[in-house]
């Protein structure tokens, strides 16, 4: 049950490499373009260009102006701005990010995300050992402690951090200036402050996760439940059976004092507990309150606040920039007839939507596994994917790598990760640069991603009922 | 009776139509002449530095506002003057341009080019007298009416993203200019013709006889110009000129057939044209040819000692022209540009006005200060950067008044298509190669950022500097954007054209004095020269190259998606709803009555078979031998 040994040094050497790497690559190594690590959405390059427009007229403070002062105020550019650009200049996030006034050419954004990553490495190692606290506790009032000596305890939460850290993809992304890092602290704040049943860190980190990208909506579901049942924990069911053999045992065998144990499971077996759901309800809405505040600030004399839900969330609903990501839904709206372009629409976040209440009848007992259920498929549906979102859910994955050991075609999706991530800047660039490929090339890679991510999600999901049901079944076996 | 009446109605009618008819035939002229309607027809010749030669066709027609004329027009053309009426018009400049004009031996800051010097394809702009909240309706509606005059697609103008709103560059500091242009609009005969229609003789008399569609459009600049001003005082100006650049046939000279090379090649009406030029249009008040000798040409005549002179060792203009118009120079020790002016009135005799050179001679028109271009920097299909670059032509006109203080400006304004993204943060700018501070160059900026399918991107800019610098130069990077698939147009593969970019000099100004004769300000294009116009230059037309998806696939796509959703949402569901210990009790309680599949069915059919009536099988059989019979048969 010991930790990974020097976790810290090798955390400290994953920030260290990355600072190391922005240091030393040449400033025109355009990271930033490739469609895998920055989207329309987290691109620090397209959100810069506007923010750079209107950086003094919303702060009014005296930095260093991009523009000329005495020039005439830009009176359109807010309104006829791209979309997530008038989103980034509300975030109070944002305001610290662009406090450089060109952050593109400065260290400090890339600093900020780099802490960003560490930040999230270390929420998820305190998830993960929360995690593994509860899952040991649990295994021992089912008296199945046999099972981890057998199956060996690896500790997930370093394993999970350090995956975050080290996963290349990671690194690549942190030093491609794409804000997704941000995004992704935003997730696992929310998730670790559900763990912990901590109500403001977990508005926080949902409100802000929301409102970066609006696809974290979808996680209040495994938010409540972890607030009302606390951690994952085995099936209520293997509880109650456990419980009634042991009360038919004690029956049986007239024994007077055994209320110790049963009293224990039915401790285990966690009853939803409204007050901190209650509390949650209430920060949200006092973050929401605050964003909304923040935003109006920022948007005053700009445009109202419809208006910049209409462009933030109505551009990720409306896949309204076509240009190449690792998703699918680039291509398919670029061929698609318009007629049925609203019909996709509909279909495509239906497809998200349709699974949420499903997961979460045969996953509440596990809800941060249902967490990470949602954000698999989110990252995969989303309409601007990335290779930062996948980075998430790999590690998350890995906090379940106890419940998950028996999981199969696990080296086949390693293989085909690599693979994807080796063709798709490969077939970018002859499609794109070379003009020898075209866009069928790409658009595949795409297709296989879309298949490992299926395949992942659909087998993380069976391997975990699977887990659940052994674990009732070596319940029943011991009676 | 009841026809017999409608008879002699109809006859009457017809009556009253023809003493009508005659009655506007015989005061026609004298309404013409005294109401204000008026028609001008005047020809412009000026060989250029370049072996060639430029005919600028200039026809005026003018309606003056009178309460009794009404709806009913003698010489303006009724289309016009009702779209002026419809959409309350006060400024609209059209015109359809094929070529580019040469700004470097054709001249860049004379009045014809910096007036008649057309970026390619179509360009339109027009101010309207109507509500603010109107205009974006009433522009719309003027583009289909126009679209629908001219046989061209003016009408894509329509679309908001197509069209801008600039704030200063056309020196006019409203809310109710609207401009729009097309670069890739193929201009020929078809937008000619209607164009012919607005002139009263159209090409049946007068100068617009001369317009043979082969040798014009065979030319190497061809310019159709639509400009109507219309105000409460002077009524509505329609200006309509066609400005067209040719290459003389080389009219062999056996006396210097040596210098047949270096010699300018001579030209007349009828060898350019093709056609002979037979008296005026009748409606015409005044038809009139000039030709132009430029100041660098009068001063060699001058140095050869017969300045003015028509015909000298240099050159020899053919007919003797009727008046010499000299320009008036604010530098009195310069020479100044010659105009020699023919009236064209003979009926029968063919006025052929040419010139013959007699000796090689090379010269320069005079340049716009600094010359404007444009070009893309950048490869593959992703990114790129625009790059605007102003060369210093080092014509000694501005060297004189070179000075310290001297300071140059310079307005740039370019309109770029949404699916260009441009980042405006990234503009640099560049003064003799060196990287300015944007706050000490730039004195006023206005920047639209695009909006995807709703608005272009524009950028109007005020540029200082001093007049000594040598080269400006301006890069912005871009992005190109993904379209759908029905966006790109029929030859996706061969890019996108970026219209061309404005750069105009605000504190030059290209206008003529002439000698105060009286009879000059009776013609509207030497007053069209006096006008004080800003000097301005076109640049190129830029062509990005796109990427493009296959055209060929919506169907694949559609499938390919679909197939892997449906693999995401059936798998993903098919795991949530299994119940495996369910699934083991089945299979348990099925083990003990399991049964092979070929069995089963043998035994199915059996049982069926069982119950049938004996012919039944008999006939089953017949029929799947046909069956079977007729696919062996095919």
């Amino acid at each position: 049950m010991a930790g990974i040994r020097g976790y810290w040094t090798l955390a400290a050497a994953a920030i260290a490499f990355r600072i190391l790497l922005l240091f030393c690559l040449p400033k025109d190594f355009h990271l930033g373009s490739h469609p895998e690590i920055t989207t329309p959405l987290t691109s620090l390059r397209r959100r810069t260009s506007p923010v750079a427009c209107s950086w003094r007229k919303v702060t009014g403070s005296s930095r260093r102006p991009c523009r000329p002062t005495q020039v005439s105020p830009f009176p359109r550019v807010p309104t006829g701005e791209r979309a997530e650009l008038v989103r980034c200049i509300m975030a109070p996030l944002c305001y610290c990010q662009f406090s450089g006034p060109l952050v593109l050419k400065d260290l400090k954004g890339d600093l900020l995300i780099s802490t960003a990553d560490f930040i999230t490495a270390t929420l998820i190692r305190a998830t993960g050992k929360k995690l593994m606290l509860s899952r040991y506790k649990h295994l021992q009032i089912l008296n199945l402690s046999k099972l981890v000596e057998t199956s060996g305890f690896v500790d997930s939460g370093d394993f999970a951090a350090l995956m975050y850290l080290w996963n290349p993809m990671t690194i690549v992304i942190c030093i491609g200036s794409s804000t997704s890092p941000i995004d992704n602290l935003m997730v696992v704040m929310a998730i670790y402050g559900a763990c912990s049943r901590i109500p403001p860190l977990a508005a926080f980190g949902w409100v802000f996760a929301v409102h970066l990208s609006l696809y974290p909506v979808i996680l209040i579901v495994p938010i409540i439940l972890l607030l009302g049942y606390g951690l994952d924990a085995p099936p209520s069911k293997s509880f109650l059976l456990k419980n009634s053999y042991a009360r038919k045992n004690s029956t049986l065998a007239k024994i007077q004092v055994n209320s110790g144990t049963s009293s224990q499971t039915d401790k285990a077996i966690n009853h939803f507990s409204w007050i901190p759901v209650l509390h949650f309800a209430l920060w949200v809405s006092v973050w929401l309150g605050y964003v909304l505040f923040l935003s109006s600030i920022s948007l005053k004399g700009i445009g109202s606040i419809t208006e910049m839900f209409r462009k933030t969330y109505g551009f990720i609903l409306t896949v309204e920039d076509l240009s190449p990501n690792i998703g699918l839904l680039w291509y398919f709206f670029a061929e698609v007839f318009d007629f049925f372009r609203n019909f996709f629409l509909i279909v495509f976040h239906v497809n998200i939507l349709f699974v949420i209440l499903p997961l979460a009848i045969r996953l509440k007992h596990r809800p941060c596994f249902l967490a990470f259920v949602y954000i698999a498929i989110s990252s995969m549906l989303k309409s601007y994917p990335s290779l930062a979102d996948s980075t998430l859910y790999l590690s998350l994955v890995t906090l379940f790598s106890n419940e998950l050991a028996d999981m199969q075609f696990s080296f086949f999706l390693f293989c085909g990760y690599i693979a994807v991530s080796l063709f798709s800047p490969v077939m970018h660039n002859l499609w794109i640069w070379r003009g020898t490929g075209n866009a069928n090339f790409y658009y595949a890679t795409g297709l296989a991603y879309a298949c490992l991510q299926t395949i992942l999600v659909v087998e993380s999901v069976g391997s975990m009922l699977k887990h659940d049901r052994l674990l009732r079944k070596t319940v029943e076996a011991e009676h | 009776m009841a026809a017999l009446c409608r008879r002699f109605t109809g006859f009457h009618f017809l009556l009253v139509l023809v003493s009508l008819s005659i009655s506007s035939l015989v005061f026609g002229d004298w309404i013409g002449d005294d109401e204000g309607e008026q028609f001008t027809e005047e020809l412009l010749l000026k060989p250029l530095p370049d072996r060639k030669v430029l005919a600028h066709f200039h026809f005026q027609s003018t309606a003056h506002p009178s309460p009794d004329s009404g709806h009913h027009h003698h010489l303006f053309p009724k289309a016009i003057a009702q779209l002026v009426q419809k959409f309350q018009i006060r400024d609209l400049e059209l015109s359809f341009t094929q070529g580019r004009w040469n700004y470097e031996n054709w001249g860049g800051s004379d009045p014809i080019s910096s007036t008649n010097a057309k970026p390619p394809g179509v360009e339109l702009w027009a101010t309207f007298n109507v509500p603010v909240v109107e205009i974006d309706t009433t522009w719309k509606n003027l583009t289909h009416a126009l679209s629908g005059l001219f046989c061209s697609s003016i009408n894509f103008l329509e679309s908001s993203t197509s069209y801008t709103t600039p704030s200063f560059v056309f020196g006019l500091n409203v809310s109710n200019i609207r401009y729009g242009a097309l670069p890739r609009e193929a201009v020929c005969t078809e937008n000619l013709t209607p164009w012919l229609k607005l002139l009263p003789c159209r090409d049946k008399a007068g100068l617009a006889t001369l317009l043979d569609r082969p040798s014009i459009y065979k030319g190497y600049y061809h310019s159709q110009k639509l400009r109507l001003t219309s105000t409460k005082l002077s009524g509505i100006i329609l200006e309509q000129t066609l400005t067209i650049v040719l290459q003389p046939n080389i009219q062999r000279n056996s006396a210097h057939s040596l210098l047949d090379g270096a010699i300018q090649p001579s030209w007349s009406i009828s060898s350019m044209f093709k056609r002979n030029l037979t008296g005026s249009c009748v409606l015409a008040r005044t038809s009139r040819i000039l030709v132009e000798l430029e100041k660098n040409i009068v001063s060699k005549l001058e140095e050869l000692g017969h300045g003015g002179s028509w015909s000298n060792s240099l050159l020899d203009l053919s007919p003797n022209p009727f008046r010499v118009i000299k320009e008036v120079n604010p530098f009195p020790e310069e020479s100044n540009s010659i105009l020699f002016e023919y009236v064209n009135s003979k009926e029968y005799e063919p006025l052929d006005v040419g010139i013959k050179w007699k000796l090689p001679f090379v010269w320069s028109s005079p340049h716009a200060p600094f010359h404007a271009s444009r070009f893309l920097m950048g490869s593959g299909t992703e990114r790129g950067s625009i790059a605007i670059s102003l060369q210093s032509t080092k014509s000694d006109e501005y060297f004189r008044s070179k000075s310290n203080e001297c300071r140059m400006q310079a307005v740039v304004f370019q309109v770029v298509p949404w699916y260009v993204k441009v980042y405006y943060h990234t503009l640099q700018i560049f003064i003799d190669q060196k990287l300015q501070n944007l706050s000490d160059v730039i004195e006023k900026i206005r920047v639209t950022p695009s909006e995807d399918k709703k608005l272009p991107g524009t950028l109007e800019l005020v540029l200082g500097y001093p007049c000594t610098v040598q080269s400006v130069a301006l890069t912005l990077d871009f992005d190109k954007g993904f379209l759908h698939i029905h966006e790109y147009p029929p030859d996706a593969n061969q890019g996108f054209d970026i219209p061309s970019a404005l750069v105009t000099f605000p504190n030059l100004h290209s206008s003529r004095i002439y000698i105060g004769d009286d009879s000059s300000v009776h013609s509207p294009l030497l007053l069209k020269f006096q006008e004080k116009n800003v000097v301005l230059s076109y640049t190129e037309v830029l062509l990005v190259p796109f990427t493009t998806p296959d055209f060929s696939m919506p169907y694949n796509v559609i499938t390919f998606t679909c197939t892997v959703l449906a693999l995401y949402f059936g798998s993903l569901l098919n795991v949530l709803r299994r119940r495996i210990g369910e699934e083991e009790r089945l299979m348990r309680s099925k083990d003990a009555t399991k049964r092979g599949l070929i069995p089963l069915i043998v035994s199915k059919i059996t049982s069926k078979l069982r119950g049938m009536p004996r012919s039944k099988p008999l006939l089953i059989f017949a029929v799947v031998l046909s069956v079977l019979f007729h696919y062996i048969v095919n």
